[in-house]
């Protein structure tokens, strides 16, 4: 069978490669998305004092240690069924908070900004950060530099350090902030809820204004009819730090929503031979393949997951821009995987107001930010949703607080089933007999992939990202017969 | 020469008890195993563990370590300082996948040449009987690892 | 292939976590100037060159490669020598490349209980035992996904060295240093360092540059950290939780002790060390209060987990490098 390879998938996390078989008549038979690492987290994790798995599993992805820091900060307060004090959480948010603004930031500049803002088709050598800062303004670029350096200050200042945040123990926090340092924090914040604010209006000016992109997001090569999970508080509302976890159909009918301790009986992983990421299904649909619907356990976990999810945003101008987007786009839920960045927007919008809201708290200030636990360590599972999706951690403990067992079900894990999918149907749409394979048309099927934001985006400054893809076309007997290349 | 494994064993002690202690064995002719080489500490408190653990990494079955008796140190309390380093080694090594039976601490004083003696034989008839370490003899893990288990196969 | 005659920069992620990029990203303007200076031809998360413009490239022509991750599988290993072949300079950027990090944990289990926990865990739907395999057939061809070494392995176990650069990850403050330094030699300015150098840090360890007080050290228990109170003035381990700080390269400015937690060791060994953990052990055994084998045995009940905490940045760059179950087959 012809053989399309994309090798290595670029501006995301990790290793990954794409095969695309074509059939006799040159349509796409099937599409393999494969992923090739496994370091070994839930095996080396055994044995280990539990307390210092949160610092461990920070280094499962260093983008987003934070998400696995507060997972495993749960896990770990669940394991010694301890409940820390109001300040201590409250601080975890916080920082919580403040890292969803620059990964969202990062994400929507340097990968997302570039389809958009200069559209699929730009050539290549625009289509990267300094293309969009060439097209938007110099003063854009200084801005995202700014989102991401205020970021890390309040990460660094509650977590102790940048990039592997050290903080978080049973219990609670090592330390808390003092007043001059929340005052900071504050004014960072503010500045932040601007500058998303900025960033919807740049969406909405240069994205939903322009005809042609709008039917790209509305068209159905990157439309799924999937399951959408996401964690909610008491109301129903999107929070990233706790609650339970809300799964609507793809109808947007809620089914359930689970505590962290019930995962178990909703999600299951799928192993296939070809790869080395399980793919995530609801168990009490089944595992039917990769295929849409309501009969198919396949879910989403992503900020448009979270949109559909949830009942709304829980800061006001989050809010509006909630409804905004679904009055738009037509109702819940929304389908076309292209909305998630906008999502990410709105999503990015709520995570700043929370940012002021935790940072003008009376109790943010407290010293009383840690509790001993007092009871014996056995078992404990801690959820949050990461800016990729949910992210479980489930850690068993001997009596000495010695790990015997660890499971993790990682953010973009959630969604290799439906980026596989996405992936496969972008291809199939894009490439027919006859078709002319184009770096544009390379390009939207790497979009589609990309609106997941695969746990990894450059961040301020992409270097000129020419989008150097290689596509061999090979005869029945496997020889080449025209190679494509764009930039390599 | 027999086939028999013949253990090569590091053994490190300290100038002014254990060491004598081996000489004195070695001037009244006692016999003992030669697996032992000898490394002499001016004080058994200047063992590194990096020592012991160098040694095992390159091809050491088992390691002796000696000193004089607990209160008899040249230079008052060092022994007591390497045997603390000695007791979270053993368990250390442990976890590593070295048996505590290749590592052994002796107390001797100089006058002690034919207990010395007798430790040391009876030392490397047990390293002996754990067989050889051979560490890292899958040359520094280069070799590939083909994760193979019976696949089912998967349906188009 | 640059024509606009800027030396050319590579960097590289193997079996790692993308910290080291963002810790080059959080240098935030400074990441300008490497753009002015450099023609960046090959960084995988940031921009789109291949493996084949990698392969294409004469040998040597990079000016500057930044490698970090660590070596686990067969493409990890095929690109370190690959870049090693292209590049001048070829550094160990951050503690997995220069001595395995978190990830060499895994050392401690031979990798088929790795691949098999992986794929039975709790959640995990998985009735027929299926293993990713290198090589599989499936209807439509032959797939192929890199295999697994037994062990994890630091770059300079697989190919010549020239620069380490300790710390998980690197401070982004020692990168803008070492930048700074680079581009300084570039224009003819400054020497590099002898080949082998530890560069990006300091050659004391982390005690130094902590600020907290310390008096006379000798424990009779050793607690963890979630037991009690710790006072953030005086020294971590003075107060029984086990601080790596005396043992660690110094370079991060103290940062977790700072901030009420203790040093895990993730900047590596200090000056002159052959082994990290035999050096963090023997300062650990010095403050232990007793010259009773008993009593010494029940304080070190405290240590639940010797080789995870002393080599839990550096075992696939220690002595033993892995422990037996790794190596057996």
């Amino acid at each position: 069978m012809e053989r399309i390879t994309i090798d290595p998938i670029t501006r995301l996390e990790g290793h990954g490669k794409i095969e695309i078989f074509l059939d006799a008549d040159g349509n796409v038979a099937n599409t393999y998305f494969q992923i090739p690492e496994l370091r070994g987290f839930e095996r080396f994790c055994v044995g280990r004092q539990v307390e210092e798995i949160p610092l461990l599993t920070n280094r499962i992805c260093g983008v987003c240690p934070e998400a696995h820091h507060m997972a495993g900060a749960k896990a770990v307060d669940a394991v010694y069924h301890v409940d820390p004090p109001r300040t201590a959480k409250m601080l975890r948010e916080l920082l919580y908070s403040a890292f969803f603004v620059t990964d969202h930031t990062t994400h929507f500049y340097a990968l997302a900004g570039p389809d958009f803002i200069l559209g699929p088709d730009a050539p290549v050598a625009e289509r990267n950060i300094l293309g969009v800062i060439h097209k938007v303004g110099l003063e854009i670029g200084g801005k995202v530099i700014q989102a991401r350096k205020y970021g890390h200050t309040v990460i660094e200042m509650i977590g102790g350090r940048k990039i592997h945040p050290c903080t978080s123990i049973p219990g609670g926090l090592t330390k808390g902030i003092t007043e001059e340092q929340r005052q900071e924090i504050e004014k960072m914040g503010r500045w932040a809820i601007d500058f998303a604010q900025f960033s919807l209006n740049l969406f909405s000016d240069i994205v939903l204004g322009n005809k042609t992109y709008l039917d790209l997001i509305l068209g159905d090569i990157y439309t799924h009819k999937t399951y959408y999970i996401g964690m909610v508080d008491e109301n129903n509302k999107i929070n990233f730090y706790d609650g339970k976890v809300s799964v609507v159909d793809p109808e947007g009918n809620r089914i359930g929503k689970y505590a962290p301790n019930e995962y178990t009986d909703w999600i299951a992983e799928h192993v296939e031979p070809w790869t080395y990421l399980k793919f995530p299904y609801l168990k009490k649909v089944g595992w039917k393949g990769f295929v849409d619907g309501k009969d198919s356990g396949v879910y989403c976990a992503t900020p448009l997951s979270r949109l559909n999810a949830s009942d709304g945003m829980a800061t006001p101008l989050a809010q509006e821009q909630y409804e905004k987007f679904y009055s738009t786009l037509g109702g819940k839920p929304v389908h076309q995987r292209l909305a998630t960045h906008w999502a990410r927007l709105i999503e990015l919008l709520y995570a700043a107001e929370r940012w002021v809201q935790l940072a003008t708290d009376p109790e943010i200030t407290s010293d009383n930010f840690r509790t001993i636990p007092s009871e014996k360590p056995t078992e404990g599972v801690g959820i949050v949703e990461a800016p990729r999706g949910t992210l479980t951690h489930h850690y068993w403990t001997d009596e000495r607080g010695i790990a015997t067992k660890v499971n993790l079900v990682v953010g973009t894990t959630n969604n290799y089933a439906p980026i596989s999918m996405s992936v496969n149907k972008a291809a199939s749409s894009l490439i027919k007999k006859g078709t002319v394979v184009t770096e544009g048309l390379l390009n939207m099927v790497e979009m589609a992939f990309r609106a997941y934001d695969p746990c990894f985006g450059c961040a301020t400054h992409s270097l000129p990202g020419k989008m150097p893809l290689e596509l061999t076309i090979r005869d029945a007997d496997g020889n080449p017969i025209e190679v494509l290349r764009q930039n390599c | 020469m027999s086939d028999k494994f013949e253990p090569v064993i590091i053994g490190f002690t300290c100038n002014w008890c254990s060491y004598r202690a081996a000489d004195m064995a070695g001037t009244a002719r006692m016999k003992y195993a030669p697996n032992v080489r000898l490394i002499r500490l001016m004080c058994s408190g200047r063992l590194d563990p990096t020592f012991v653990l160098k040694a095992f990494a390159d091809g050491a079955d088992g390691v002796l370590v000696s000193g004089c008796h607990p209160g008899d140190c040249h230079y008052v309390e060092q022994n007591y300082k390497m045997l603390r380093r000695f007791h979270l080694l053993i368990r250390l090594l442990k976890q590593m996948g070295i048996e505590p039976e290749r590592i052994k601490l002796v107390w001797a004083s100089a006058a002690e040449g034919a207990i010395f003696a007798d430790e040391i034989n009876k030392f490397v008839e047990q390293v002996r009987a754990l067989g050889p370490l051979n560490w890292g003899a899958s040359k520094n893990g280069s070799e590939k690892v083909m994760v193979q288990e019976t696949a089912t196969e998967v349906p188009a | 292939m640059t024509t606009n005659g800027k030396p050319k920069f590579a960097m590289y992620w193997a079996a790692s976590c993308g910290g080291c990029e963002i810790s080059v990203l959080n240098t935030n303007e400074k990441i300008l100037d490497v753009d002015a200076n450099f023609d960046v031809v090959f960084w995988p998360v940031a921009m789109d060159a291949k493996y084949k413009d990698v392969e294409a490239m004469e040998d040597k022509s990079i000016l500057l490669t930044l490698f970090n991750g660590g070596i686990r599988n067969d493409e990890n290993e095929h690109i370190a020598k690959l870049l090693r072949q292209k590049s001048q300079i070829l550094v160990a950027f951050g503690s997995c490349a220069s001595e395995g990090c978190v990830p060499a944990l895994a050392n401690l289990s031979n990798v088929k209980e790795i691949v098999d926990t992986a794929y039975t865990t709790i959640s995990t739907d998985n009735p027929n035992g299926i293993r990713p395999q290198p090589n599989y057939t499936v209807p439509e061809g032959e797939l192929h996904i890199p295999t697994l070494y037994p062990t994890l392995r630091t770059l300079d176990q697989v190919v010549d060295v020239d620069y380490y650069m300790p710390g998980c990850p690197p401070e982004s403050q020692q990168i803008s240093a070492v930048l700074d330094l680079v581009i300084q030699v570039i224009q003819g300015k400054a020497q590099l360092p002898p080949k082998g150098a530890v560069i990006g840090a300091g050659v004391s360890t982390v005690c130094d540059e902590c600020k907290r007080k310390r008096n006379e050290k000798s424990i009779k228990e050793f607690k963890r950290i979630q037991e009690i109170m710790l006072d953030p003035e005086i020294c971590i381990l003075e107060q029984g939780v086990i601080c790596s700080g005396p043992a660690t390269r110094s370079g991060c400015g103290a940062l977790c002790p700072t901030a009420g937690a203790p040093c895990i060791g993730c900047y590596g060994p200090a000056e002159n060390t052959l082994d990290y953990g035999s050096r963090l052990l023997s300062a650990v055994a010095s403050v232990i209060d007793s010259n009773d084998p008993k009593e010494i045995d029940k304080i070190l009940d405290g240590i639940p987990d010797p080789a995870g905490m002393f080599y839990r940045f550096n075992l696939a760059g220690s002595l033993l490098k892995a422990s037996k179950p790794a190596w057996d087959k």
